[in-house]
């Protein structure tokens, strides 16, 4: 249950100069029979990977053709009532909002962090900060949830009260109701943290790709450290930056345990951030899934459908940039 | 090289997985709500010599509420000790999941915090064939009232009070409504912060169906298990909202007596219009449901609660669990051992030990026409 996340792959490496094409059968038995199972193996996978969608789409079907409120734009989650009324925008807005808090937090970070251990560290500081960072990847999300529940949530009022203070006139971070930092914002930050080791590892692992040839043209020319960070590093290293942030961001998207310990939901949509309230894909099938009856639990089936079409065009924007870019992907590092 | 990265990796992730694995049994155990109370049941297994295994054998497995999960663990703990060779598996998952098991006909009884919908009856009759699903009350309990307030260790409130709190009409702890009800108590000038259940809940349905009886002008919306109101602020399972609580100054919420005794959070009393304010403990719970009707018509059991009683003493916000069978057309394969399970869990015996657990027993006259219904089942 952990961050079920569709993406869990680097994407794809660029593929390869020329296929080969399949060597003439030199006629034995274990390279028919080989080749045999490998195709098999490979229908089945796309056999079933088809039955489940069929299955999918068609209990969603089932849910939303009772839905008697508007699917994409009601700002309700009842299925069990009556009459059934259920619908995807808060849940959207959630989702996409709490992820791009995410990002726009880590990313920079994990960007910072994979130069300074492929750059700038010492390499017996490198290593440790490495590994330590790679460890946050290790850690179940409902550990996070809990972590974030206990400790994050109450450490964050003083911030939100600085914010609401300073930058009121935003309205975005204008606290408008009472209630403790279990808000979008607050998961935003979580999540930040939780997809940092997956930005970071692929960032730093693109970074070190960088041809050695630059870096000590730019160097013999008289640049700064830094210039040369500027000048060959991060131009090599975007396609993949881009595509380290997209693998965190499909993780944001689909994360469960840690939202729903974390989230105060409801079903409104409200753009101040700070208030408590809202909800994500993921968090509303995990709270709502144990109650639910048969039809609930399709009505949850087709709003997972929804988050799995969402990271499926993430998963796809994040391809066509790469495969724009395939000379300096890194991401086959 | 990159072997070795990898193995590193792993030899991390292996002991990361440890660590935080504890960490999540740990967690975990939040969910456990007796507190205190299971400790003392060590010695009482020996006291369940007088469970009566009748024909009772073999495997049966059970589903369904979590609100009566420690009473069932002790059942199941006490039966399994006395009857050798028997085997019961209750998944104290959700009253939901349990009725679906029970209709699908992969349980011999499904545990449910609230009674069967004409739905789920109509459906029962699949699976039943000669008859259909009935509601057995056997665990009852009181619905407590938590709150945070620095300075303030005993509060009163009454129904109507509750509803606007929930609803959050009432916005400040110096209300006046309040300070009515608590004369001499210094009521600081603090905003309420009330939370409630995220996901769907019988708690959350019996606290509506109380507000909705007892203070009907206040608290308008239908009694489900999803919370109805659109303010106030959400944690997930009765163990989130009393850690919200417990961490909160300001807070307010309600769960399970249990979470609140085994964390030490002080509980308001109801004022319910009787001679005094009531609190929530096992024994004020038995009395107001003892107060109940039953509405179930047939073998079926279920409890109209009384919500408005003001009985001397009788706490009305309790919440009671039902055991759901066939009244007929049970599966023979599994019968006897429900049977003999279920009056164990309504015996005198089986009943006094949900005290301990911080539930309370469903009252004598009630609790005679379960054991009346239990041995007629076919």
């Amino acid at each position: 249950m952990a961050s079920t996340t569709p993406i869990d792959m680097p994407p794809a490496p660029p593929a390869p100069p020329e296929r080969a094409g399949l060597p003439k059968s030199s006629g034995r038995a274990g390279d028919k029979i080989f080749l045999g199972l490998s195709r098999g193996s490979g229908i089945l996978l796309l056999v079933i990977m088809a039955s489940i969608a069929v299955f999918l789409t068609y209990r969603s079907v089932l849910a939303i053709s009772k839905d008697e409120g508007n699917f994409l734009t009601t700002f309700d989650w009842n299925p069990a009532g009556d009459p059934p009324v259920f619908g995807i925008a808060v849940l959207l807005f959630g989702t996409v909002v709490s992820s791009i808090i995410a990002m726009l937090i880590a990313v920079p970070i994990a960007v910072g962090i994979a130069l300074f251990i492929s750059h700038y560290a010492p390499r017996k500081l490198a290593a440790p900060i490495a590994y330590v960072v790679d460890l946050l990847a290790a850690v179940p999300s409902i550990v996070y949830g809990i972590w974030g529940a206990l400790v994050l949530v109450p450490y964050l009022e003083g911030l939100n009260l600085w914010l609401d203070q300073f930058f009121g006139w935003t309205y975005i971070f204008e606290k408008t109701e009472v209630g403790v930092a279990r808000s979008l914002f607050t998961v935003g930050i979580l999540l930040a943290i939780m997809i940092l080791p997956i930005v970071t590892s692929v960032s730093r692992e693109v970074f070190l790709q960088v041809p050695k040839m630059n870096e000590e043209a730019a160097l013999a020319l008289g640049a700064t450290r830094w210039e040369v960070i500027r000048l060959s590093v991060l131009p090599f290293g975007r396609s993949g930056i881009i595509s380290a942030s997209m693998l965190g961001l499909g993780r944001a998207l689909g994360e469960t345990m840690a939202v729903a310990t974390v989230l105060s939901p409801n079903f409104l949509i409200s753009l101040h951030l700070l208030n408590p309230g809202g909800g994500t894909f993921a968090q509303n099938i995990a709270a709502n899934f144990g109650e639910a009856d048969a039809f609930g639990r399709d009505a949850l089936i087709a709003s997972g459908l929804v988050l799995f079409v969402l990271t499926l065009l993430v998963n796809g924007a994040a391809r066509l940039i790469i495969a724009r870019r395939k000379e300096y992907s890194g991401a086959n590092a | 090289m990159k072997l070795q990265r990898k193995n590193r990796l792993r030899a991390t992730a292996l002991g990361a997985l440890a660590v935080s694995g504890a960490l999540v049994l740990t967690a975990c155990g939040s969910d456990d709500n007796t507190g205190g109370g299971t400790a003392g049941t060590g010695e009482k297994t020996t006291a369940a010599s007088n469970v009566d295994c009748g024909k009772a054998k073999g495997q049966l497995r059970a589903s369904g509420s979590s609100a009566q999960k420690n009473a069932m663990d002790l059942w199941v703990k006490n039966y399994m000790a006395a009857c050798s060779g028997v085997e019961i598996n209750y998944n104290s998952s959700s009253s939901g999941e349990g009725i679906v098991a029970f209709n699908q006909g992969t349980v011999g009884f499904a545990g449910s915090d609230s009674a069967l919908k004409p739905e789920e009856v109509a459906d029962s009759k699949k699976m039943c064939k000669t008859g259909q699903g009935i509601n057995l009350p056997m665990v009852g309990g009181p619905v407590a009232i938590g709150f945070k307030l620095e300075g303030v260790d005993k509060l009163t409130l009454d129904a109507p009070t509750l509803a606007k709190i929930f609803d959050s009409k009432i916005k400040k702890w110096n209300d006046p409504a309040i300070a009515k009800l608590n004369d001499g108590v210094d009521l600081p000038d603090k905003a309420i912060q009330a939370f409630h259940r995220s996901e769907d809940s019988g708690t959350t349905q019996n606290l509506g169906k109380y507000l909705g009886a007892a203070a009907p002008d206040d608290w308008k919306y239908e009694a489900e298990k999803k919370w109805p109101a659109p303010g106030g602020q959400a944690a997930s399972g009765s163990s989130g909202v009393a850690a919200q609580v417990k961490q909160v100054d300001g807070a307010i919420g309600y769960f399970e007596l249990s979470y609140a005794k085994s964390q030490s959070i002080p509980t308001v009393d109801i004022n319910t219009g009787g001679a005094a304010p009531v609190q929530a403990t096992s024994e004020n719970a038995s009395k107001a449901i003892a107060a109940a009707k039953i509405k179930g018509t047939g073998k079926d059991l279920a409890l109209d609660l009384d919500y408005t009683t003001k009985a001397e003493g009788a706490y009305p916000l309790v919440l009671v669990t039902y055991e759901v069978v066939c009244d007929s057309g049970n599966k023979p394969e599994t019968l006897d051992t429900v049977k003999s399970f279920l009056s164990y869990a309504a015996s005198d015996d089986g009943q006094k030990i949900l005290t301990d657990a911080g539930y309370a027993p469903i009252p004598a006259e009630i609790n005679a026409k379960v054991r009346e219904t239990i041995g007629s089942l076919s």
